[in-house]
């Protein structure tokens, strides 16, 4: 048992390895992890833009949590199918046949995850630098925002666990990130939430989208945050442990 | 004391309410080969994801090489190998690449030498640095089964190897299975093909409403039928023979 435990890492970087080069391989998760965010970042602020009032003399500025946001989202969806993946083609059955740490099957889709999400965010972040985004934010802002994002990443990686493995087929394990994609479009990511109708008002404020884009935004603008970074946190923190419960519930099944 | 490679007493499982094993007993001597003959839903697969640590029993006892597989799973799952009902290899990846992969996950040593031995081995060099998703059927399953070889295991499990292989990649697969025999592997194989067993195995053990019915050497099996009369009866090729012939002849030319 102890000589097997010993070989957690080695085998992480195996499966991390292995998932990594999925991603890099197949030119359709790229354009939609990373060249998509892109284009609505171009098309909302050379297109909308111009008739769009946030309040901030920068579009951009105020645009690029949403984005982000927005691409974490579409990433997790891989990760659902990436593992339905595995499930269907029997590949699990041979990892969980073998003398290895047998969690990591999971886990390295999970660290794939995390790694694939922060690297589209950076490069996010990079066409926005080009695009004339500029931030006041200090060292531990950008801290503050990149553990933001870590734990909203996890919170949907779980669930994108919870699909991925009760899927019956791969569409269905891709499907649930459409409405979480859909989440920023009805919160103050793109526009403030005061020009909107009352009804829908009240369902932007109160969603987690916004008060983590409003955290970030204002980490980035050096602003006070308040209350907002309390409100994310819980969020992202209540739905990651939620959904983790279930999704090992799912895997135990399973497994 | 030579101990047996597998040893299996009273295995009873069920899904839900369903009895799938109801008293499954057999043993597989050490460098043997021992198929599992049953039909479709016989529970020839519950079988062997019982014997590999993928799914527990309800009650029985199941040593593999000595090691109680649900006391010991870790054991167990160091000393065997299982080759599953589809093809279990990574698509995306390159042939060398996959078995790199699992070398690495076996925690070997000299990974690429252990890729390049098996490509070669398995004719699979010229294919090697191509993506698994271009390999035909025959290869996949060549590859899925060099996978399986990866840190030379005792005892190698192969669930329907020849399931959807086309007559040629059948008849390499048996090839592949009698030369790991002959170097001293344990092999379990499940098929639902009689000619299969009839090939390859040393013992076969008919599977049948979650019980052994039967369980011997070829000949042992056949006395249990009255003897055969002799029929004089003008020989006719099957299809497959002359496919075979036909398909050689034109490698020939």
């Amino acid at each position: 048992m102890e000589t097997i435990k010993r070989h957690f890492f080695s085998d992480m970087s195996v499966m991390l390895g292995r998932s990594m080069r999925h991603i890099f391989r197949s030119m359709d998760t790229i354009i939609t992890v990373t060249i998509m965010p892109i284009m609505f970042m171009l098309l909302f602020v050379y297109v909308f833009g111009g008739a769009i009032h946030a309040g901030t003399d920068n579009y951009v500025n105020y645009l690029l949590p949403g984005i982000m946001l927005m691409a974490i989202s579409s990433g997790i969806a891989y990760t659902s199918y990436r593992l339905f993946m595995d499930m269907q083609r029997g590949i699990f059955e041979r990892f969980h046949s073998m003398p290895i740490v047998r969690s990591t099957a999971l886990w390295g889709h999970v660290l794939t995850s995390l790694v694939s999400n922060a690297i589209s965010v950076v490069v996010i972040i990079l066409v926005a630098l080009v695009m004339g985004f500029r931030s006041s934010a200090g060292v531990l802002s950008w801290l503050a925002v990149a553990g933001i994002l870590a734990l909203f990443t996890l919170a949907l990686t779980w669930i994108a666990v919870i699909a991925g493995l009760s899927a019956t087929s791969v569409d269905g394990a891709g499907a649930f990130a459409y409405p979480i994609i859909f989440l920023p479009f009805i919160s103050s990511a793109f526009v403030p939430t005061k020009s909107m109708p009352s009804g829908v008002r009240a369902f932007a404020e109160n969603q987690p989208v916004t008060s983590i884009v409003d955290a970030i935004r204002a980490l980035l603008s050096g602003q006070p945050v308040g209350n907002d970074i309390w409100i994310a946190l819980a969020w992202c923190v209540g739905i990651m442990l939620v959904a983790y419960a279930f999704a090992m519930r799912a895997y135990k099944k399973r497994a | 004391m030579q101990t047996n490679a597998i040893q299996v007493n009273g295995l009873q499982k069920s899904y839900n309410k369903l009895h799938v094993l109801k008293g499954v007993d057999f043993e597989v001597e050490k460098g043997n080969i021992f198929a599992l003959l049953g039909s479709n839903g016989a529970g020839k697969t519950t079988i062997v994801k019982i014997l590999t640590t993928l799914l527990k029993q309800d009650s029985g006892t199941v040593t593999v090489n000595g090691f109680d597989v649900a006391a010991e799973p870790d054991h167990v799952r160091q000393s065997i190998s299982l080759t599953g009902q589809f093809a279990a290899v990574d698509e995306i990846l390159t042939g060398r690449e996959n078995l790199i992969m699992i070398a690495r996950l076996r925690h070997l040593d000299n990974t690429r030498q252990v890729a390049d031995d098996l490509l070669n081995r398995f004719g699979l060099t010229d294919a090697a640095d191509r993506r698994v998703s271009t390999y035909s059927g025959g290869m996949r399953r060549r590859l899925d089964i060099a996978m399986s070889l990866v840190g030379k295991p005792q005892l190698i499990f192969l669930d329907e190897p020849t399931n959807g292989l086309d007559p040629e990649a059948r008849i390499e697969v048996w090839k592949t299975v009698k030369e790991l025999a002959n170097n001293g592997t344990t092999i379990l194989l499940t098929t639902q093909y009689l000619e299969e067993a009839e090939q390859l195995a040393d013992r076969i053990a008919i599977l049948h409403e979650g019980r052994i019915i039967a369980n011997g050497t070829l000949d042992e099996l056949k006395k249990l039928f009255p003897p055969a009369k002799v029929e004089y009866v003008e020989k006719q090729p099957s299809l497959e023979e002359i496919f075979l012939a036909i398909i050689n002849k034109k490698e020939k030319k």
